[in-house]
């Protein structure tokens, strides 16, 4: 009987985080798998804890954290918001007038991380609060405009109010991803320049990894909690059905105002680690396509689900980079006539042939960022249409063949 | 993004400004009730949120450009009758080429759809934007590809002089072919094959029970809807709105997304009101406006249509002329 999956003995083990010996397992792992990617100790490992791959790592880890609010509000609570990218902005600038260096032209109080950190946060999730009570009165695909309405808006907002945002195409300087006790003061761990930490030789990324990873778990266990808990069960019983859950009891306005304040929060920490760890953003980068790259990671990876968010985000975080090392390895074998020829041939086009991906930015096909885009496009059609639970689904049925097998159900 | 312009005399007189500036108004209100009669066309027939329009439209600006410029095809063969001719010919393959692209959408990510929740379907179409849109400005590539419309090229000569009120040819065009295409569009409702759409959109089950194809609706649906953004993309891409069609073209119906709802995602009627009301008050904010870009910003007025869209949802939940959903357990 003992680990059998779905059978609960008692109200305690079906309540638990983390029900199954094989989920912890799993997580344990995985935690124990990414600790160790930075030091670069595991043999055959070692390429991940490169630069370029610690990159894909932080960035996701970061659009992860963005996607775990979106989690909540759309995963669980049902309310489309394709503002996300408007919350993340006002993170980030919040986090930039407080922990941002003042000059003449820009504002800047130059305070430190645990002062900024929070703060952006708690400020979208402030402006959250206001947009909730729309969402109460303005239902579903409505809501979805007026969630696109404050993208736009935000993007004028931000053009115009150049103190803050360093004006359009500029930017400015964001706060560094250091501790410090106060401003001025030496910081006492810094995440944004390389060094060694216990014996260990760990470059800006690799410092910068560990910081997010502590955040990531934090935001992954309130996300878990809250979805298991009374809230998150209230928030579910919104998206299925509102009216229902209202005449159970379910107070809608007030769990519609928690998800939205809950999910800009933590948007905005999103929005502002992106902003200090990018280290240059124009205000023209929190358009419509960030909020798009946010609801691709959590319908891709699974909606309303916490694993989803993360495979999600390593998925289409990753994937950039994948097809340009691809392209790389295609244009080495156009090049130099390797095996593969042929089939590269098929896909890369040097002047006029038919190809998928073009070299010269002119010439006829695609730039190998318009074909990540595409690829982003395709997948979230593909997806929706084949696999509507997302990579999170995709596990489900695999663990269920081997749950049951030799059976098939 | 497309700016507004309108030529101003030194000597104009308030009264001509205001001419001037509603005449705009009107061209500009024509694009965008072009824009939202294809996107509620869409919408009524088949529930989808089509986020792809802005898409379709420049790719209908592209091909006009493909056919009427790269291949003058096929005024090439005809080479006696009128530029003007040669030019619409031209224009219209390229919008039923368009058309086609809608029909395709229709047939390979719509169709299998029917059933799955709206909000799916709607994030397809976003999916279907960042394809369409990628696609289409690859193939028109960083410069300005000009429309070579026999009307209206140059903004000094083509125009039509009323006192000090000068009104562009290819304004006119505009709000003609606008009006034009409205009139015919509310003909069609009126044939046996818009009847079927009109009861497909009233109840897709009981269109189905009297013999409807409802596939065939759709499927037209579609075709209309992505004609009408490709007309649109045109119009947006030509003096004095644009030089040519551009990699910002598409951008236009970002901005006739809040049109719609303004008028109410179902309705035809308020899709058209509510698209000359937002481009006149638009053109009217951005001209008279002017003086305060310093505080408003600039490019202010890009963003009017989203206010005024957030304002009409505060008083009517459901658009001006949508109506109400009957919510039930």
């Amino acid at each position: 009987m003992r680990g059998r999956p779905l059978l609960y003995t008692s109200y305690e083990q079906d309540q638990a985080i983390f029900p199954t010996p094989t989920q912890r397992v799993i997580l344990f792992l995985f935690v124990a798998f990414l600790i160790l990617i930075p030091l670069q100790v595991v043999p055959g490992l070692t390429d991940l804890g490169e630069d370029k791959w610690l990159n894909v790592f932080d960035r996701a880890m970061i659009f992860c954290i963005g996607a775990l609010g979106l989690t909540l509000l759309t995963g669980l609570a049902g309310q489309v918001s394709l503002g996300h990218a408007f919350f993340m902005a006002v993170g980030a600038y919040t986090a930039v007038v407080l922990g941002g260096q003042g000059t003449a032209s820009l504002w800047g109080l130059g305070l430190p991380i645990w002062i900024w950190l929070p703060a952006a946060g708690l400020v979208p999730a402030l402006i959250g609060v206001m947009v909730a009570p729309s969402a109460v009165r303005v239902r579903g695909l409505y809501l979805a405009f007026v969630t696109l309405g404050l993208v736009f808006i935000g993007e004028h907002l931000f053009r115009t109010m150049g103190f803050i945002t360093g004006g359009p195409g500029l930017g400015r300087d964001w706060p560094r991803l250091a501790l410090t006790v106060w401003r001025g003061d030496e910081p006492l761990i810094d995440f944004s320049t390389p060094g060694t930490w216990l014996g260990f030789e760990l470059g800006a990324r690799a410092k910068a990894f560990y910081l997010l990873l502590v955040l990531l778990i934090i935001f992954a266990l309130v996300t878990k909690n809250l979805s298991r808990a009374r809230t998150g069960r209230a928030f579910m019983a919104i998206r299925d059905r509102d009216i229902a859950a209202e005449i159970m009891g379910v107070a809608e306005a007030r769990y519609k105002l928690i998800a939205f304040a809950f999910s800009s929060f933590f948007a905005g920490i999103s929005g502002a680690l992106l902003a200090a760890f990018s280290g240059i953003l124009v205000p023209e980068a929190w358009n419509l396509f960030l909020s798009v790259q946010m609801i691709a990671i959590i319908l891709i990876g699974g909606a309303s689900v916490v694993s989803g968010a993360i495979l999600g985000s390593i998925f289409l975080i990753g994937l950039p980079q994948i097809v340009e090392d691809l392209t790389r390895i295609m244009v080495d074998q156009v090049n130099e006539g390797g095996p593969l020829k042929p089939l590269a041939d098929l896909f890369i086009t040097q002047g006029a042939d038919f190809g998928f991906i073009s070299l010269d930015p002119n010439g006829p096909g695609l730039s190998v960022f318009q074909l990540n885009i595409v690829l982003y496009g395709l997948l979230i059609i593909l997806f929706l249409m084949f696999e509507p639970l997302g990579l999170y689904g995709i596990w489900i049925r695999i663990r269920n063949y081997f749950k049951t097998w030799p059976f098939t159900y | 993004m497309t700016g507004h312009f309108v030529v101003l005399a030194q000597t104009a007189t308030e009264l001509e400004k205001l001419s001037s500036t509603l005449i705009a108004g009107l061209g500009q209100g024509a694009i965008y009730a072009l824009l939202a009669l294809g996107f509620v066309i869409i919408f009524k027939a088949t529930q989808v949120i089509n986020f792809a329009h802005g898409a379709l439209a420049a790719l209908g600006a592209y091909l006009v450009v493909y056919f009427a410029v790269t291949l003058n095809f096929p005024g090439r063969f005809l080479s006696q009758v009128p530029d003007l001719v040669q030019w619409s010919v031209s224009a219209l393959i390229g919008v039923l080429g368009a058309a086609l692209v809608g029909l395709l959408i229709e047939l390979l990510f719509i169709r299998p759809m029917i059933g799955e929740p709206l909000f799916s379907v709607a994030i397809i179409t976003l999916g279907i934007d960042a394809i369409l849109r990628t696609i289409t400005n690859d193939l028109i590539g960083t410069g300005i590809r000009n429309l070579d419309a026999p009307f209206g090229d140059n903004l000094l000569e083509d125009v039509f002089l009323w006192g000090n009120v000068i009104v562009p040819h290819s304004q006119i065009a505009t709000i003609l072919a606008a009006v034009v295409l409205l009139f015919l569009t509310a003909l069609f409702f009126r044939t046996r094959t818009g009847t079927a759409m009109r009861a497909t959109a009233f109840d897709q089950e009981s269109a189905m029970a009297q013999g409807i194809s409802v596939g065939k609706v759709f499927a037209l649906a579609w075709m209309i809807g992505a004609s009408l953004a490709a007309v649109a993309g045109v119009f947006v891409a030509m003096p004095p709105r644009g030089a040519g069609a551009t990699v910002t073209t598409a951008l236009v119906a970002l901005r006739a997304f809040p049109v719609i709802v303004i008028g109410g995602l179902d309705s035809v009627v308020g899709a058209v009101v509510a698209g000359f009301g937002v481009g006149l008050v638009e053109v009217l904010a951005a001209i008279y406006l002017l003086p305060y870009s310093d505080t408003l910003g600039v490019g202010f007025s890009t963003i009017i249509p989203w206010l005024l869209m957030l304002a009409v949802l505060l008083i009517r939940p459901h658009g001006i002329f949508g109506t109400e959903e009957i919510r039930r357990v």
